[in-house]
Formats: structure tokens, sequence, C-alpha cells
């Protein structure tokens, strides 16, 4: 425990040297970024013993705040989520360090630096606090640090707009958990985590409010639809290493909220299984058709971030279900693959956050439609990207198949099961549907973007990105192929994170695991034998086409002998079949001048696809509150004589309510 | 035991070029021609093999890449594949998934490559392949599940076989499954045809022999291919069709008398009877429209959804 509030000092103090050298922007990225790293170096040491060994470590101090009491606890499903954390934070700080030099003339570093590292230091204070009131604090520090690295380029409009409904939406989520912890702590009377579980909620009228309250609340941070809608307005706007930890781990400070919140509540009720399926269906493919029409590449990925954690949601659900009718083998299942998913969703997110940002720091360019045939002249993003993209779609033998496999197999085991069938196959069409869409979709991402032709002249002349860049992209695809080779090793290691969550003893889990554990054995040998075929392949190509030379000609165009970048599909030309096969959920607006005449000379389509949720529900939900809201403008006239006399009114009616 | 268990991958990368061979005998004989030679897939791979190749200056690694990942994913997937009532080499719980998503590996790079050219036609397939592959991936998994939950209550427990496996799934059915739950089985085998048909470019999803019109899906992918690459692709096209070949004979020839030369040599006659189904079809049938496909793959949508409706309620 001292090491991790030791890596909490090293992230406070960089932040706010860095934050005093920001007249000196080397400075202020060597102190900044590499006080994340060694702050993450040091909290790794004690969150990989705690989750091996399932230990726990406590810190304990009394404290000024009513109610409040700093007590840290680190437990398994802290230490897993404080793992993801700390990995994905040290190497986005890496790549930061060099995707904002660009910005050294322009901006100040050292807040920059300040800001992310005090959002690191809130986030590990936010899976580690033991106290409501602790908790609370720290997941408002986080909000607002990553509300300032939303809005570093404030210059921008649009930016400035992203970061209203980002700080709107995340407090209206904040409210929410307020609800809940006043809640817990009227019957607890303490707002002790220790007390939440040891009092019991469970059994009560209670839990099952506290529940939706913690779905609305955690799940505005997480991104279910339809509290998603700050999502694809932040995360583009944010710069890129920010992106990526936002997405790939800030969003999932939400679940880990609903994983604690869950533990508080004692044996759940089918019910809350089924609803987190629906939420989890419902983002995952809503999430992933929206990222399908999107043309902005970093506003795709923040959609495709909505998918993913619908993915997390299903197996959550799943799991839920599985305590709920006492199947343990299905909340091994689905609380296995779900937290695996996290995991996995930030490294292949990360990924493909910072990839996006080499390419936005190298041609200057977000729309997909604009750009092309970028992997000539960045090979290695290109092939990074590629990486990222594969495992995204679940494809083996990738991580994000072994995640998606486990909560597959869990949906097996709960067919024919009454009260958890229909959730099953629900949960089986569903993940089939999303893993065809998100092929289409990062199809599109990484075909458009890398492969073909320019589609614009560029304006900057693109170069391969540095390794200081290209390092941790390297780093975070070692991890996608790790995770997916040794599954099982990394499965049974799982366990106490598991028995955490379940409440099960270690040896039921590792009865449970094993219907798991050989499986991926096999899939493992079988992901090296495709490996090997591959090798094996490519040299007979080699022998094959050795001493001939490969003829080099232009694209075959069905005779045509010059064809243009302008004639290639786009990316929106890509989507369109499936765009319009799901219309009705999309509502994409399309602009077309028809070609006219026998010979027409110019003709153009553009397609833009709102958010429904933003259009059609808190447009006019908020435009409606305002409009109430206007009914009371009489009240403020502008003059102190007035305020002074409603204060003096006030006053007196407190007075006569007291008197009474 | 397990040297047979090495045969059916064997025997599946020798015959399955034949089957293609079938299906233009099949369509030839409907046209009152003569046809191409029965083994004209043979040759030409083999020709193909020997050639060197063209590639458009437009194209990455990622266009060389694709063919091989293509053809690795697709013997890959041999492995786990049983043959009627036999296991497969390697069988474990959830391995149709397995399975399901090698084939998406294959289509994933055909695709990504197909994009690497810049052409318009090849973009074209490139988006049509994926918008008919998210019908199609949950119609092929379902029917399987539904085939699995007949399975089990038909297989008696002393077959070793996780029932969630494909294998599995496959040693359960039977004749008498046939006489219990016909209905489902039928409903999941019709789904998986049109999958079949979907996945493998036939009419009247796709017409694999026309290459340069608009509504072309899988030919048009790959046309700037050519040479070793292009075998590759035709040969994995081939494994391909075997692959679903054979889930198809599973459910419709379904003889487990236990002897295993019988039971392989009853599928296997399945597998090549399935191609004379294929030509008959596309003599017979003329190439849907192509707005008209989605409604086509909904539809072995509903029929796995009913099948497995049917099968937990039964």
């Amino acid at each position: 425990m001292r090491l991790i509030l030791f890596s909490l000092m090293i992230f406070c103090f960089s932040g706010i040297c860095s934050f005093f050298f920001g007249k000196n922007p080397r400075v202020a990225n060597m102190m900044g970024a590499g006080g994340t790293v060694m702050g993450a170096l040091i909290g790794l040491v004690p969150a990989s013993i705690v989750l091996w060994t399932g230990r726990i470590a406590e810190f304990q101090r009394s404290w000024q705040i009513p109610y409040g009491s700093f007590s840290l606890k680190l437990d398994a499903l802290s230490a897993f989520f404080l793992l993801t954390i700390l990995i994905l934070s040290a190497i986005a700080a890496i790549y930061g360090c060099t995707y904002l030099w660009d910005y050294r003339n322009r901006k100040n570093l050292g807040a920059s630096w300040f800001f992310f590292n005090i959002l690191v230091a809130s986030m590990v204070m936010v899976v580690i606090s033991h106290n409501g009131m602790l908790f609370l604090m720290a997941w408002e520090i986080m909000s607002l640090s990553s509300f300032f690295l939303v809005t570093f380029e404030d210059e921008i409009k649009s930016v400035r707009q992203a970061g209203w409904i980002y700080l709107i939406a995340t407090h209206i989520g904040t409210a929410f958990l307020f609800v809940l912890f006043i809640l817990l702590a009227h019957r607890c009377s303490s707002l002790d985590f220790t007390h939440f579980i040891a009092s019991g909620v469970n059994g009560t009228s209670l839990t099952g409010t506290a529940f939706l309250l913690a779905v609305i609340g955690f799940g505005t941070k997480a991104g279910f639809m339809p509290f998603h809608v700050w999502l694809p307005e932040a995360h583009p706007a944010a710069p890129s290493h920010v992106s990526a930890v936002m997405s790939g781990v800030m969003i999932k400070t939400g679940i880990y909220g609903l994983f604690r919140t869950l533990s508080f509540l004692g044996r759940p009720e089918p019910w809350w299984g089924w609803l987190l399926i629906a939420v989890g269906l419902t983002s995952g493919i809503l999430g992933v058709l929206f990222a399908l029409a999107q043309h902005d590449l970093k506003r795709l990925l923040a959609y495709s971030s909505v998918e993913n954690i619908g993915i997390i949601t299903l197996g959550l659900g799943l799991g839920v279900l599985g305590l709920a009718v006492n199947q343990p083998v299905l909340a091994v299942l689905g609380f296995g693959g779900s937290l695996l998913h996290v995991l996995n969703h930030a490294l292949f997110k990360g990924l493909l956050f910072l990839g996006a940002g080499a390419v936005l720091h190298a041609t200057g360019v977000r729309n997909i439609e604009q750009l092309g045939g970028l992997i000539r002249h960045m090979p290695w993003t290109g092939t990074l990207f590629l990486i990222g993209s594969f495992a995204i779609c679940g494809l083996p033998p990738l991580n994000g198949f072994i995640s998606e496999f486990l909560i597959f197999v869990g949906a097996f085991m709960g067919m024919g099961l009454s009260d958890v069938s229909l959730s099953s196959i629900g949960v089986i069409a569903g993940l089939a549907a999303i893993g065809g869409l998100a092929a289409a979709c990062f199809t599109k991402a990484f075909g458009i973007v890398f492969l073909g032709e320019p589609r614009c002249t560029p304006a900057l002349p693109v170069h391969e990105i540095s390794w200081s860049m290209r390092l941790p992209m390297l780093l975070l695809a070692l991890g996608c192929l790790g995770i997916g080779l040794l599954s099982p090793w990394i499965i049974s290691a799982m366990n106490p994170l598991i028995g955490n969550v379940t409440g099960l003893l270690i040896n039921d889990i590792d009865v449970h695991l094993a219907v798991i554990v050989l499986p991926l054995q096999r899939i493992t040998a079988l992901s090296c034998f495709f490996v090997l075929i591959l090798a094996s392949l490519i040299l007979l190509r080699r022998h094959l086409l050795s001493g001939k030379i490969p003829g080099q000609s232009c694209t075959w165009d069905c005779g045509f002998l010059r064809p243009t970048a302008r004639m290639q599909y786009t990316a929106s030309s890509y989507a369109q079949p499936i765009t319009t096969m799901f219309g009705f959920f999309l509502q994409t607006r399309q602009t077309i001048h028809a070609p006219e005449g026998l010979f027409p000379a110019r003709a153009s389509l553009h397609t833009h696809t709102d958010d429904v949720f933003l259009k059609r529900l808190f447009h006019p939900l908020f435009h409606g509150i305002h409009r109430l809201l206007l009914r009371l403008h009489w009240l403020q006239q502008g003059r102190v004589q007035i305020y002074v006399l409603y204060v003096a009114v006030t006053l007196l009616s407190l007075l006569i309510w007291n008197l009474r | 035991m397990k040297m047979i268990f090495i045969l059916h991958p064997l025997g599946a990368l020798l015959l399955s070029p034949l089957l293609l061979g079938i299906v233009n005998r099949t369509k030839a004989f409907f046209a009152g021609r003569k046809g191409l030679p029965l083994l004209q897939a043979y040759y030409d791979l083999a020709r193909l093999f020997q050639k060197s190749a063209v590639y458009s200056r437009t194209t990455s690694w990622v266009f060389r890449a694709g063919p091989m990942v293509g053809l690795a994913a697709a013997m890959t997937a041999l492995l786990v594949l049983p043959i009627g009532g036999g296991a497969a080499c390697l069988n474990f719980t959830g391995d149709l998934i397995f399975l399901i998503y090698l084939l998406g590996v294959m289509r994933f790079f055909t695709v990504v490559a197909a994009l690497d050219t810049g052409s318009a036609f090849e973009g074209m397939g490139a988006s049509r392949e994926v918008q008919f592959s998210i019908l199609a991936e949950p119609a092929l998994l379902l029917s399987l599940l539904a085939m699995g939950e007949i399975g089990e209550s038909a297989i008696d427990s002393g077959i070793p076989l996780p029932h969630l496996s494909l294998s599995g799934i496959y040693a359960g059915l039977s004749f008498s499954a046939w006489m219990h739950s016909g209905t489902v089985l039928l409903l999941a085998a019709s789904a998986l045809f049109i999958v079949l048909l979907t996945e493998n470019a036939r009419i009247p999803v796709d017409d694999p022999n026309t290459h340069l019109e608009l509504t072309m899906i899988h030919e048009v992918m790959v046309l700037d291919h050519s040479g070793p690459d292009f075998a590759m692709i035709l040969y994995s096209s081939a494994i391909k069709l075997w692959i679903f070949g054979a889930l198809l004979a599973g459910i419709l020839v379904p003889v487990r008398s236990g002897d295993f030369l019988l039971d392989g040599a009853a599928t296997l006659g399945g597998i090549f009877l399935l191609p004379i189904g294929i030509g008959v079809i596309e003599s017979s049938m003329a190439r849907l429209r192509l707005l008209r496909v989605p409604q086509l793959l909904s539809g072995a949508g509903v029929l796995a959804i009913l099948a497995i409706v049917l099968v937990l309620k039964g």
C-alpha cells in the first residue's frame, strides 16, 4: 500500500512541477511524462502482487470531512483496474511527449501535463478508495481534470462545445451517484464501503433502486446508450493520447463502479441481469452502427468504445444473471469475459487512438474521406493500426477473440436454463451481429485511411512518425498478441479476481474455469498452427515467385487504364448498404446533387449521421427545461435591492418555519 | 485412432477442388454442354502456382498477404471440422465459434486486400461482402446451436465429446433425431444452406461466372490477384465450400452406425452430392436482385431463430 501512496505522490508532484515549468516545454514534457511512467511502474508492483495472490492491502486514516475517512483498499478487483489504468496511462504518456511537441509554441504543455497526471492519480484513487466520500471526490477530480484535457485546444469552437457537453453529462451522472451513496449511507449510517457490505443492504426494497441509480450514474461515465452522447464529442476533441486514456481506461471506471456497487447489493435479482444484457445489446449494436456511419476517424473510434462497453456489459449481465439463478459457471464465464474485455479494450482501443493520433500528426486530417494510401508512407503505423483493427473485430488469434469467446461460451451454458435462455440467445445473436458489424466498421477505417490511393493531395508531406510514438503502439500491439496466445494461463491467473467478484471459493472457480481452460489451450494450439501454416505459405509463395519478376501495372479497372483516386470507393459508399439497411436507427441525412442532363458536369453526395439520442432526446429535453426555466426569468431583475429583499424574505420565512 | 482424425483434413485438402469440378459439370449437363473436365480446378491450380504475378502499383503488403492469410485460416478451420459423426482432430466447447471467426479472418483479409487496390469495383464487392456477412454470421451460429440442443437430448452420456462443440453437435444427430425433431433440423438445414450459398458466392446471391459485372461480390474482390496468389484464393474457396458441405452433409446424411468407415463414406457421399444440388440451383434459378439478398439472409436468420426457439421450448 505504501508503494501506491508513493506513486500517487509522484503523479501529483510531477504534475505540479511540470505546471510550474510550463514556460519551458522540454522540461514540462520530461517532468510530466517521466512522472507518469515512474509512478505507474511503482504502482504496478503492488497491483500485480495483489492480483496474483489475491491478498488484500489496506490503509486507513481518520479524516476531518464528515462521513469521510481516508480509507484505501486494494483487493483483486481494484488491482485489476489499477493495472489496466497504469499500463495504458504510462504508454500514452510516452506517446504524448512527442505528440504534444507540435503544440509547444501555441500551448502551455505544463498545464496539459498537470491535468494528465492529476487524471491518472484520480483514476487510481477512484479504484482504490474504500469510502463513499473519498470515492466521490476522486470521481469529481477525475471528471474535472479530464474536462480540462478535452478542452486543450480551447480556441476551437467545436472543442469548447464538446467540453461543455462532457462537463454537463458527467455531472448529471455524478448526481445519480450522489443519490446512490446517500441512499446507501442512510441505510448503513456510514459511507465506508466496508459498512455497505457488512450491514447488508441486500434483501431490502432499496437494492433495486440502488442498482438502477448505479446503472445510470456509472453508465453515463461508461457510455451506455443513451447516456453515451458525450463520448463522440469529447474523444475527438481531446489530444490523441488523452483520448486513448479516456476511452481505454477512464470510461472503464464506470464499469468498475458497477462491479463495486454490485458487491454491496448482495445477491442480485434476475431482472438486473436482463436489464444489463438489454443495455449491452443496445450499446453494442447501435454503437458499432453509428461508428460505421462516421467520417471522422476519432469519432468513429469513440462510437466503437460504446460498442465495446456494450460487450463488457453483456458479460457483466450474464454474470449477474448467473449469480441470480445460482449458476456459478455462468457467473464465472460472464464476469471473466467482461473483465478480460476491459483489459483487451484498453489495449486495442489505446492502440487505435494512438494510431489515429499518428495519422492526424502526419497529415493534419481527421476526415477519412480525404485520406488513403497512408500505409506506403507510414508502414509501421499502418501495420499497427491493422493489428488493432483485427483485434477489435474479435478475430483469432488476437485478444479480442478470447474475451468474446468467454462470453459466448457463458451464453452457451445458459441455453436451456429457465430465466436465462432468452437472454443467452440474445447475447449469442447480438455478439455475432456485433462481430460482423465491427468487421465492416474496421475494414472501412483501416482500408479507407491506409489503403488505396490518397483521396486528396495532403497539405503536409506525409512522413512516418518517430520511434518515440511508434514504440508505445508497438507495446500495445504486443499486448494484444500476447493475451491472444497466452489466454489459458491468463484466465487461470484471473482466479482470485473472479473470486473477488463472484464471492465463490477458489476451488469452485477452478472447477468452473476448467470448462474454459481446455478450449483455450486448444485455441492456443490452433492459433500457433495457423501462424505456422501462414509462415510456410509465405515461404512457399517466395519459393514460387523466386526467379520470376512480378509484373507492375496499374489497378485493373475493367479495361480503363487511368483510374484516378477519385474513382475509388469512399468510406461513405463503403458503408452505404449497411447504413441504409439500418437507416431506421441511424437517420442519416443526405444532401444529393444528382447528375442532370446528357453530359452531367457536377454531382455530389454528402451524408451526415447525427447522434439520434442527442438530437431527438437530449436536445428537446434540455430545450424544454430551458423554456420552463425562462418562466422564472422575471425573478432575475438585476437590481441589488431586489436580491437583498429575496435574502431577507428567505431568512424571515426560515425563521417563521423554525418558530412554528 | 488418432491417425484417422488426420485423414479428414488431408482428404479435404486433396478432394476439395473436385467440388468445383462437380458444380461445373452439373451446370454443363443442364446447359447441354460437354463441360470442363472434372479435374479442371486442379489443372488451374497447378498452372497458376507456376505462373508469376502482376501487382498494381497501388498495392502494399496487405494485398499480398490477403490470399495467404485466407488459405491459412481455411486450412486451420479443417482441424475443428467433424465429418459426419466422426470427431474432428481437435474438439472443444465452443469450437464452432472458432470456426466461424476463422471464416471471419478470411473475410477480413479478402476485404482489406480488395480495398488495397483502390479499385471502385473491388470496393463495391468488399462493401457487399461485409454487409451480407452481418446477417449470415448470426444465422450460421444459431442454426448450429439449435442442432446442438437437439443433439443434447439425443446424445447418450457415453459419448465423451463436449456437446457444444461441432464434433459433439454432429455426433448427436442421427435418423432418430430427424424422427423426433425433424422440424428443427429442417429449419436449421435450410438456414445453413442459404448461408452456404452466400458464403461461397453462389447463385442466387452471387454469380461466380461473371467477373465483371457490377452485381458481383466475391469474384470482383479478387480481380487484381494473379499467379500463386490467385491460386491460393481459388484453393481456399474450394476448402470453404468443403467446410460448408461437410456441415450440411452432416445433417442431411445422418448415418451414425458407429462404424467409422461407413459413417465417413456416407458423409463423403453427401459432400459430393451437394455440389450437384448447387449446380441444379445455379442452372434453374436467376440471381436475386442485390437489394433482395438481405431479405433472403434475414429469412435465414429467422429460420435459425425459429429453430432454436422450437428446440428450447420443445
